[in-house]
């Protein structure tokens, strides 16, 4: 499998993602937002970080570099999109997804390990986890409080285009297993065609058991297929 | 223009000195050199009062590439890797604006390790502030967090341990030391020294602002019109642009283009030059038109002394211009040659086509003033404190006073605003006795910590300067790190006092016999004095950050109990030391007596040994005993673990206070399996160390038999307290 | 009363946030862009017919918490 990370000035967390693809064995190139092509890919990741800074508004002006076009057109061909914290951020600022992320209630960062259920895992990102499964992943982020419209909302919950909640140890979806304020405790959505997924959390974070859990290998394996 | 006495006091020169001046130069400076003298010889840049006595530190070592000296210290961690790494303050910025002040405090720190050709891996601080009560102290930590949170998430370097304190003596004046380290190829390290004439001499990074040119340009307004809009400002910092910068400079790293690197830090372009300059033995012409500047009309003078952040100075080798600047340009920063190299050994300032000022190198750096200021040593206050004679409490009282204090309660109010996991090699986080970080794609890591402890030092120097060596120690030693050298951040008084320049002088020595005995070298370090306000100095507070090696991991070791019913063991030996410990001062606000003696002896050997029992895989999990002593030292383990300890009273020492709140140095509390016991023993006994078997875990409960029993689950509640109220 | 206030860096005062803007308009293709300072806005208003004592209780929100003096400017216009 063919993956494609792009880098923005300002991403931190694309060397991660890439130890990640190539540790699972994709293919993986990095490409620099300046380009205009982008090479076949079965997979792009759009990686975590402060691309620009997030000065103005995270991930808007990410949202407007000349790389974004190829993206917008890849994924409307298909490919598949996967967009980590910032990079769901950059999504949902390019209109891929619908949404937004605002600030985190208590107006603080936040970094911690939180629990996620899995809520739908008949895609290709997620058919490898159990349905309901819960894992237990890190956040990282200082605008991670989904937010939509009660359309688009009850759109989300019929279509099954939920892919994530925050959630406690035992499962329970509420108000005290939400960590950042975010709209019915949402980490990650997809979009209508379910080729594209943007998550808060970090999947390339558990991969290794010295140093987090390995609750993140099977989003990577469900890709492989 | 005539420089007048008060201009030159303006510039935070006294007047002898300005004499000096004009003696190394044979005439009067004008108002440009003055100021490049000013910045050159402050405490800051010149360490004029602190000089002769850090030069008696040990600085060297096997495993030491790089000593005192450059832009931060280098370090052998075996097959071709090396360890660069600094810590510094920014105290002063840091008070004045919190955010920024901390922000730009962890950028200057991060510039000194990446300048170097490491890749930074690692944050860590030491921030301390006044009162918990006092007004300003909740707005400070507040900011201060969020500053160093806001600058290290943004780069994406990992912020993962560090420590908070409170007290009164820093009211006005808080402290927030920064340290970064990195990881390079040990053929691969950037050194300041220039070589080489007519080499380019390359301005690259942001762009040239009115940042912080201090009390300076309040003297320079004095001469403009514009006065008015020439007010000192404060840095702002810049993390995206830092990451770029960052990002340019390691990738230009990577072939052979550079001579000679250094970051623009306080009196930015000044330093960079000089330092540069002097240890190659050259001269330098700057042809400051060239300069990038933010501002419109700024002169030479605002050009020297700006403190704009995420700027550095570069020499580059002949015909490599056209290469890094496609580098430079690549991440959109400035990269301009504004001068060159020279022969003349003087510091060469043109604009306008004309020389603006001309200094000999040497009078800014060598010929500085170094000064021996008198100090008085501490006299011993002993004073034994009689238990009886005070009103009696509870032991389980006074372990909840010390768990609810904010300088005891759990920090992950601060910690969870940092990123601590990005770069995925944080192996062991915040919260624990050191960090443990893995070198990227190896099987090795380090681990990394800093420790402070100012009532000790304040209380008698000579200890303190040695118990925190020897603390830092220790809490690599309970990660299973073999610690190899330290990097200190010395925060003091006014120099100029007898007393606080005591302090700072018996403090180091302390540092000194102690790193000597352990073989624990310093290899970089700042020195910050004139911390206080109207003749309160603060409590001497040296801040030391220490790293270590763990060869092979295996599995990161921590402080959290892993099984049930497993065997405790305590090494080292309980006197019962009260004097000093947080138990007086939590419960009877009693600050008098002298701190823990230490053992140099004891504390190699125990550490050794621990170290030892630790890499023969025989420990559960491990923690060192400190302030507080081992009652809090056990319930730190139990509030983290799903188990508590069941703990027998001691055989041999009767009073209970003294047992469990003592502050005795060089003990550490070890988990073990039971059926290791006898291996373990006779490795103790066989290397003389001397240690107890104190009782036993058990599931869901902290308990002295016949004493107290608190559910685990009350004293986590007890020890969070105070930040889920904040 | 209702006023606005404008708080913005003051001009020798680096805005990082200013100069990513300014640099993605021109990258995008904004023309004749001569420069751009981020600030914040807030509207406020306050029970008092008094148009000076008015002014001074915004002035004092200003001071007390809305601007960080050290590093900001504040502008107060009545709306």
């Amino acid at each position: 499998m063919r993956s494609s990370v792009i880098v923005f000035p300002g991403s931190n967390c694309d060397r991660d993602i890439g130890v990640a693809l190539e540790k699972m064995q994709f293919k993986n190139q990095m490409i620099w937002h300046k380009e205009t092509r982008l090479p076949k890919s079965d997979l792009i990741v759009i990686p975590g970080g402060f691309s620009y800074g997030d000065y103005l508004r995270s991930g808007a002006i990410a949202g407007k570099s000349l790389i974004i076009d190829e993206v917008i057109r890849a994924a409307n061909s298909g490919c598949l999109i996967l967009g980590i914290c910032n990079g769901f951020q950059i999504l949902t600022e390019t209109g891929l997804l619908k949404g937004t992320l605002l600030r985190n209630k208590n107006l603080k960062f936040i970094n911690k390990d939180v629990q996620i259920k899995v809520l739908n895992n008949k895609t290709k990102f997620t058919n490898k986890y159990k349905k309901d499964q819960i894992i237990k992943i890190n956040i990282a982020h200082n605008e991670g409080n989904f937010f939509t419209d009660l359309l688009h909302l009850e759109k989300l919950s019929n279509e099954n285009l939920i892919a994530f909640k925050y959630c406690d140890e035992k499962g329970n979806i509420n108000e005290n297993s939400n960590p950042n304020g975010s709209l019915e405790n949402i980490a990650g959505i997809f979009n209508d065609n379910k080729n594209i997924l943007g998550m808060m959390p970090h999947p390339e974070r558990m991969i290794d058991e010295f140093i987090s859990n390995k609750d993140g290998v099977n989003l990577f394996t469900s890709l492989l297929g | 223009m005539k420089i007048s006495n008060k201009i030159v006091e303006k510039h935070g020169l006294k007047i002898e000195e300005y004499e000096s001046i004009k003696k190394l130069l044979n005439r009067q400076p004008n108002l440009l050199e003055l100021g490049i003298f000013s910045a050159m010889w402050n405490e800051h840049c010149s360490y004029k009062s602190s000089r002769i006595h850090l030069r008696k530190l040990p600085t060297k070592g096997k495993q030491v590439i790089q000593g005192p000296g450059e832009n931060a210290g280098v370090i052998d961690i075996g097959d071709n890797d090396a360890i660069v790494f600094k810590i510094e303050s920014h105290n002063h910025p840091s008070y004045i604006e919190p955010y920024q002040g901390a922000a730009t405090g962890v950028g200057g720190i991060l510039r000194d390790v990446f300048t170097m050709g490491a890749r930074p891996i690692a944050l860590l601080n030491s921030i301390h502030f006044g009162s918990p009560d006092h007004t300003k102290t909740k707005s400070l930590l507040n900011g201060v967090v969020s500053g160093i949170g806001g600058y290290g998430n943004c780069i994406g370097i990992p912020t993962v341990g560090g420590e908070t304190k409170f007290n009164e003596t820093y009211n006005e004046n808080i402290l927030v030391n920064a340290m970064a380290v990195g990881h390079a190829n040990k053929d691969k390290i950037f050194y300041s020294k220039a070589k080489g004439l007519n080499k380019s001499v390359v301005y690259v990074g942001s762009k040239t602002g009115r940042d912080g040119i201090h009390g300076a340009s309040m003297a320079s307004a004095e001469f403009d019109e514009n006065s008015e809009e020439k007010k000192p400002t404060v840095q702002v910092g810049d993390p995206f642009t830092e990451k770029l910068l960052m990002e340019a400079c390691l990738e230009l790293m990577k072939d052979n283009s550079i001579i000679s690197i250094q970051d623009m830090g306080a009196a930015g372009l000044t330093s960079s030059s000089v330092e540069m300059a002097s240890k190659g033995g050259l001269g330098i012409e700057l042809e400051l038109d060239k300069v990038p500047c933010r501002e419109e009309n700024m002169t030479p003078y605002e050009m020297m002394l700006s403190e704009s952040q995420e700027r550095m100075l570069i020499i580059l080798e002949d015909g490599k211009e056209h290469n890094a600047k496609k580098i430079f340009d690549k991440w959109d920063l400035d990269f301009v040659v504004i001068g060159k190299t020279t022969n003349t050994n003087k510091l060469t300032l043109k604009f306008n086509n004309k020389i603006q000022g001309e200094i000999p190198i040497e009078a800014l750096a060598s010929k500085a003033p170094i000064y021996d200021r008198k100090w008085i040593k501490k006299k011993p206050q002993k004073k034994e404190i009689n238990l009886k004679d005070l009103k009696k409490i509870k032991i389980e009282d006074a372990l909840i006073k010390i768990l609810s204090n904010p300088n005891h309660s759990n920090k992950s109010w601060i910690t969870n605003q940092y990123d601590q996991s990005v770069m995925c090699d944080t192996a062991l986080k915040s919260g624990s006795d050191a960090a443990i970080i893995r070198i990227h794609n190896k099987d090795k890591a380090i681990a990394v910590t800093v420790d402070s402890s100012a009532y000790y030092c304040k209380s008698y120097p000579l200890t303190g300067g040695k118990q925190i060596v020897c603390e830092n120690w220790r809490n690599l030693i309970s990660v299973g790190a073999k610690p190899l050298a330290i990097t200190n951040c010395l925060n003091f008084g006014n120099p100029e006092n007898e007393e606080i320049m005591g302090e700072f002088v018996e403090c180091l020595t302390g540092i000194k016999q102690a790193c000597e005995f352990l073989d624990y070298p310093v290899v970089s370090g700042n020195v910050s004095f004139y911390n206080g306000t109207n003749k309160k100095n603060i409590y001497p507070t040296p801040v030391i950050g220490g790293v270590g090696l763990i060869k092979k991991i295996t599995k990161p070791l921590d402080h959290n109990f892993k099984k049930n019913n497993s065997n405790l063991i305590l090494i080292g030996k309980t006197f019962g030391h009260l004097e000093q410990s947080c138990f007086l001062r939590e419960n009877y606000s009693i600050n008098d007596g002298l701190p823990p003696e230490i053992n140099l002896k004891n504390e190699k050997n125990n550490g050794e040994i621990v170290l030892k029992l630790i890499e023969e895989d025989l420990i559960l999990s491990s923690h060192d005993v400190s302030d507080g002593g081992l009652i809090t030292a056990l319930a730190e383990m139990s509030i983290v673990s799903k188990y508590g300890v069941k703990i027998q009273k001691p055989k041999k020492l009767t009073n209970l206070f003294k047992y469990f709140f003592g502050e005795d140095q060089a003990r550490y509390i070890l988990e073990i399996e039971a059926i290791n016991l006898p291996k373990i023993e006779k490795v103790l006994k066989n290397n003389d160390v001397y240690y107890e078997n104190i009782g036993f875990t058990q599931k869901d409960y902290f308990e002295i038999e016949g004493e107290l029993k608190i559910s685990n689950k009350d004293l986590f509640k007890i020890n969070n307290e105070w930040y889920n109220n904040f | 009363m209702k006023f606005s206030v404008t708080v913005t860096l003051k001009k020798d005062v680096l805005d990082p946030q200013g100069k990513v803007v300014q640099n993605t308009l021109v990258n995008i293709g904004i023309k004749n862009l001569k420069s751009i300072r981020q600030g914040k806005y807030f509207e406020i208003e306050v029970d008092e017919s008094e148009l000076l004592t008015a002014e001074k209780i915004v002035d004092k929100m200003c001071k007390k918490l809305l601007v960080n003096l050290v590093i900001e400017d504040y502008k107060i216009n009545k709306i």
